[in-house]
């Protein structure tokens, strides 16, 4: 009997797809085919970009989002609603500023009908546990965030969940604070001291995947699926300095530049590029901040990536989106971990304002294709005008409607700053004058 | 186990009551005894009106202020239960939704006192003979100048709950019940409370009026201050009116201190921000009864039942419904139900047109529409004077903290003043002077109304970010350019807010406003008001559905074209931070 519980997976995904409706009625598919199996014991880790789809398996896993094909089962019963033994921590916390921290914490048992006596002592009990004891009546807004932190884990763990799903539980909280509740964490994991069998936690921070999990999913974007799957066997406690460690973050960091490094060789037919191309929202600020520190000493137009992530204080996730939106202009190339001014990179972060404008616009019309459509239509009206509606419902057969509100905001940003048209908001129109 | 060490020595404090328990203790006990008369005399038979006749013998006018306050109390209580059940159903069921949202918008344009016509014939014969009919009327009056700005609230807080915190529910498999308590209700308080407050200080004014009404033959008269002044008017005390005026005051004051601050007070802790707030509103009575332990006492048994309520098992929510088959048939049922509601509004043109077309003829619509544009115009005077007169004063006030402070409240008083019950002096002058009723007796439409532009011009003022007045001052921006660059884009998604509600309010007023009396004297303008105001007191009752239908059109057309444009531009373009 026991041997058979233990046979039965805790989590059965199989072959699940998500997508979601855009605009236009047609489907974006936001994750692809994932195989997933979590058994007792481990804690496991999604590890990916922001639109790498997952955040939504873990919802899927919560019972939150049913998948649109596939097959996701909880010891063997398919997923139709969050099933009992599943405990979600939230990356906003999600706590009821009304409820004490206390009744936070009870608000599990209360929904499951534990009586009164029962439920205040496992609330107790849990508070104990995370270390929380003598904030037990504070309301939320009273505590930091590492605090309140603690009391959505209690509030998780306290229904003593087979699995305790995480999404992205420190990436709200300051460095300091997060890494005192990751080690705090993995402490009473150690010790067995959890009421839980197993972890699932989301996250895009690499070193906090590989110093949490025995197992980490790597996803790739667009759509969403594993990329790779990797075991670590690294003991517990894990040191960051441990070269094993470091060589480990490489290696994730060259894994996930490299799937983006088709984007540079080949020119036509990728996903998400052409007309269709998703342009996340990046401020050219940034970008030139970027192209200057690779310039200048001490990377002169080459840099590591997890160093360079280091030196500017700024996440994986966030490095990725500057990385890319520079190789998508061609200032710059991602592969195996490195990100690499091209020519056009070093003569941009030594040109004058007015010039490096100018550079910029003719990157933004050569390779970000809509920016040219745009610039030809307005061209070609003899009024020089156009609605943006125009504009977007032509992305919007590309993409979500969400999606399309970035990319054009992108757009009407970059083109701003380099002076290519103009944008009226109150009118929504693009225009060719410029007020000068 | 931290607490038991504590607990003896709370238990030996608790024996010896401290004198906020006497003072709680009284409070609640007048409160039991206030519900206990209140019973009595609604339940009356109605000839104990006649029996016992209104006197203007200011000693009666305490118990008179006090049927006034239950009628408001009991008003509110059936505004809070109607739109939590109201809301809910539009917030969960789509279908109803559609339905609903749009019938609230419509009711919300609905001149109250209009309204009054009919539900008064409504409720006295639904009780014969019994008080209980034409108090109903005069509550049912108050509620719906409060119930419906209470569901939109509450409705639009259910639609706007944070993503992370509905998941929550979900994930920890709250039932659809446990939910509405748990997140549904506290999340949606701080709008219920500040809205609550808000429609409060308009039923003022409908209560007034509601409680000396003449319906064709029939005339009620309910004690209570509004009865009171049209007595006063009738008998042209002036004296009277004045008392009513002072008892109006009192009550306003009383009712701010007992019931609101402490409600807002206490719907602090619903707000939903994650850092907390040094400025937190207070009030003296809340702290009065936190402090007292006789509270904990009371409120023992209440905790209990609120436990009981909350925590009892109905339902879970209902899963994700499964897929491609349900989307199919409910797009087939969305159909049907556009179909069963197209064809009950069909109906519903049908009859009324009908109904119209046999009582009333064409000439008779020209006739209210005609009077619709002199009332509107006269609103629109009125709104433009009020601007002209008030932002500046709003303006000046509000950069001045120290007198924003103490001006606030008194406007914020002035706005729930029943301005209906300071008429009579307003006539007694124009009967004096013999001045024009045309145009003389518009003001009042406004007078009531135009302190909400005042204190939301304040507000706005007083919120106007320093680092701004201060960049305005060190490039030396004064006069014009200071008004129309600085100060007026900064206020005016508050004055927007405040002229809303003005203009809303003067539109209800122009029914008592453009017809006067002062004793055998009566004064007339024409216009929808005094057209829906003549139509009741003559029982006519096609009239008066007409009179409604086009204030209605009226009013809904000048939010649609005016109001809601101007408030997007403001929310869009002009609001700060």
């Amino acid at each position: 009997m026991l041997d058979h519980l233990s046979k039965t997976p805790l989590i059965d995904i199989s072959q699940v797809s998500r997508s979601f409706p855009k605009a236009n009625g047609s489907d974006v598919v936001v994750l692809e085919n994932v195989d997933l199996t979590i058994k007792e014991g481990e804690i496991v880790g999604l590890l990916g970009r922001s639109g790498s789809g997952k955040s939504t398996l873990l919802r899927i896993i919560a019972g939150l989002l049913a998948p649109s094909s596939g097959d996701a089962r909880c010891r063997g019963a398919t997923i139709d609603g969050p099933p009992v033994g599943i405990s979600m921590v939230f990356q906003s916390f999600a706590l009821f500023p009304w409820l004490t921290v206390l009744q936070n914490v009870e608000l599990g048992l209360e929904a499951k009908g534990v009586a009164r006596v029962e439920r205040r002592a496992l609330a107790l009990a849990a508070i104990d546990l995370i270390g929380l004891d003598g904030f037990e009546n504070a309301y939320p807004k009273e505590l930091s965030g590492g605090m309140r932190q603690r009391v959505g884990f209690a509030r998780a763990l306290v229904v003593h969940p087979d699995l305790l799903l995480m999404d992205e539980p420190f990436s709200a909280l300051d460095v300091l604070t997060a890494e005192t509740l990751r080690t705090d964490m993995i402490d009473l994991w150690i010790e067995g001291r959890l009421p839980i069998k197993s972890v699932l936690m989301v996250t895009h921070n690499i070193e906090e995947a590989v110093l949490m999990c025995d197992r980490i999913l790597v996803f790739s974007s667009n759509p969403g699926r594993v990329a790779r799957e990797l075991k670590l066997d690294l003991p517990h406690p894990r040191n960051r300095l441990d070269p094993m460690f470091r060589q480990l973050v490489d290696s994730i960091y060259a894994l996930m530049t490299q799937r983006a490094e088709p984007r540079s060789t080949a020119l036509d037919g990728i996903p998400g590029t052409g007309m269709g191309m998703v342009l996340e929202p990046v401020s050219t600020n940034i970008l030139s901040g970027l192209i200057e520190a690779l310039a200048g000493a001490p990377y002169h137009g080459r840099a590591d990536l997890p160093v360079l992530a280091g030196a500017l204080q700024l996440e994986a996730d966030e490095l990725f989106h500057l990385g890319e939106a520079l190789q998508l202009l061609r200032f710059a190339q991602l592969s195996e971990g490195d990100v690499m001014l091209t020519d056009a990179g070093t003569r941009f972060a030594h040109l004058e304002t007015d010039a490096r404008k100018k550079l910029f616009a003719e990157h933004l019309v050569t390779y970000v294709p809509f920016m040219g459509l745009i610039r030809r239509v307005l061209d070609e009206r003899p009024t020089h005008t156009a609605p943006a509606a125009r504009f977007r419902n032509e992305l919007e057969d590309y993409m979500t409607g969400s999606r399309a509100d970035e990319t054009l905001k992108t757009i009407v940003s970059w083109a701003r700053y380099g002076e290519l048209f103009a944008y009226d908001e109150r009118t929504e129109m693009f225009s060719l004058e410029n007020p000068e | 186990m931290k607490q038991q060490k504590f607990a003896p020595l709370a238990i030996r404090r608790s024996i010896l009551p401290s004198h906020w328990d006497i003072l709680a203790l009284l409070l609640v006990i007048g409160v039991i005894v206030l519900i206990a008369y209140g019973a009595r005399v609604t339940t009356a038979p109605l000839s104990a009106l006649d029996a016992t006749p209104l006197s203007l013998d200011p000693v009666n006018l305490p118990i008179y202020a006090l049927r006034t306050v239950l009628r408001m109390l009991l008003a509110i209580v059936f505004s809070l239960a109607f739109t939590f059940i109201y809301a809910a159903v539009a917030a969960k069921s789509r279908r109803a939704e559609m339905v609903l949202i749009p019938i609230l918008d419509i009711l919300q344009s609905v001149p109250i006192l209009g309204f009054l016509t009919f539900t008064v014939t409504f409720f006295l014969n639904l009780f014969p003979g019994s008080v209980l009919g034409a108090e109903l009327a005069s509550v049912f009056a108050i509620f719906t100048s409060q119930a419906w700005n209470m569901t939109f609230s509450m409705y639009q807080s259910m639609r706007n709950q944070p993503k992370d915190l509905v998941e929550a529910t979900q994930s920890f498999q709250l039932s659809g019940w446990q939910r509405f308590w748990r997140l549904d209700v506290p999340f949606a308080m701080p709008g219920l409370v500040w809205n609550a407050m808000m429609s409060m200080s308009g039923g003022w004014f409908f209560v007034v009026a509601s409680e000396a009404i003449t319906v064709g033959n029939t005339t009620v008269t309910l004690p209570g201050i509004g009865s009171y002044v049209a007595l006063a008017i009738k008998q042209q005390d002036l004296m009277a009116v004045s008392y009513a005026v002072v008892a109006m005051l009192g009550v306003i004051v009383l009712y701010d201190q007992l019931l609101f601050r402490p409600l807002v007070a206490w719907a602090d802790k619903f707000r939903f921000e994650t850092t907390s707030n040094n400025l937190a509103p207070t009030s003296w009575i809340l702290d009065l009864f936190r402090h007292a332990r006789v509270t904990r006492l009371l409120a023992t048994p209440l905790q209990w039942a609120g436990r009981q309520v909350w925590t009892l098992r109905l339902p879970k929510l209902p899963g994700y419904g499964s897929k491609a088959m349900d989307m199919a048939a409910s797009r087939v049922l969305d159909w049907v139900w556009f179909a069963v509601i197209a064809a009950a509004a069909g109906w519903a043109a049908v009859i009324s047109v009908e109904y119209l077309r046999a009582t009333i003829g064409w000439s008779e619509i020209r006739t209210a529409v005609v009077d619709g544009c002199i009332t509107l115009l006269r609103v629109l005077v009125l709104m433009l004077i009020a601007t002209l007169v008030w932002v500046p004063i709003g303006v000046w006030i509000g950069l001045r903290p120290k007198l924003a402070e103490k001006v606030q409240p008194l406007a914020q008083f002035l706005a729930a003043f029943p301005a209906n019950i300071a008429f009579p002096a307003f006539v007694v002058v124009i009967v004096h002077f013999s001045l024009n009723a045309d145009i003389w007796l518009s003001p009042l439409m406004i007078l009531g109304t135009q302190w909400y532009i005042l204190f939301n011009v304040i507000a706005g003022a007083s919120a106007f970010p320093s680092d701004l007045k201060e960049a305005a001052r060190s490039f030396h921006i004064r006069g014009w350019q200071w008004w129309f660059k600085v100060i007026l884009p900064g206020i005016f998604p508050y004055y927007i807010t405040g002229a809303i509600t003005a203009a809303g309010g003067s539109w209800n007023a122009s029914i008592v406003a453009e017809v006067a009396s002062w004793g055998d004297t009566q004064l007339t303008t024409p216009g929808l008001g005094s057209y829906i105001a003549n139509a009741t007191t003559n029982g006519n009752f096609p009239q008066v559905v007409l009179g409604i239908i086009v204030m209605c059109t009226f009013v809904t057309l000048s939010n649609r074209l005016i109001w809601r444009p101007l408030y997007a531009f403001g929310e869009s373009r002009l609001r700060l931070g």
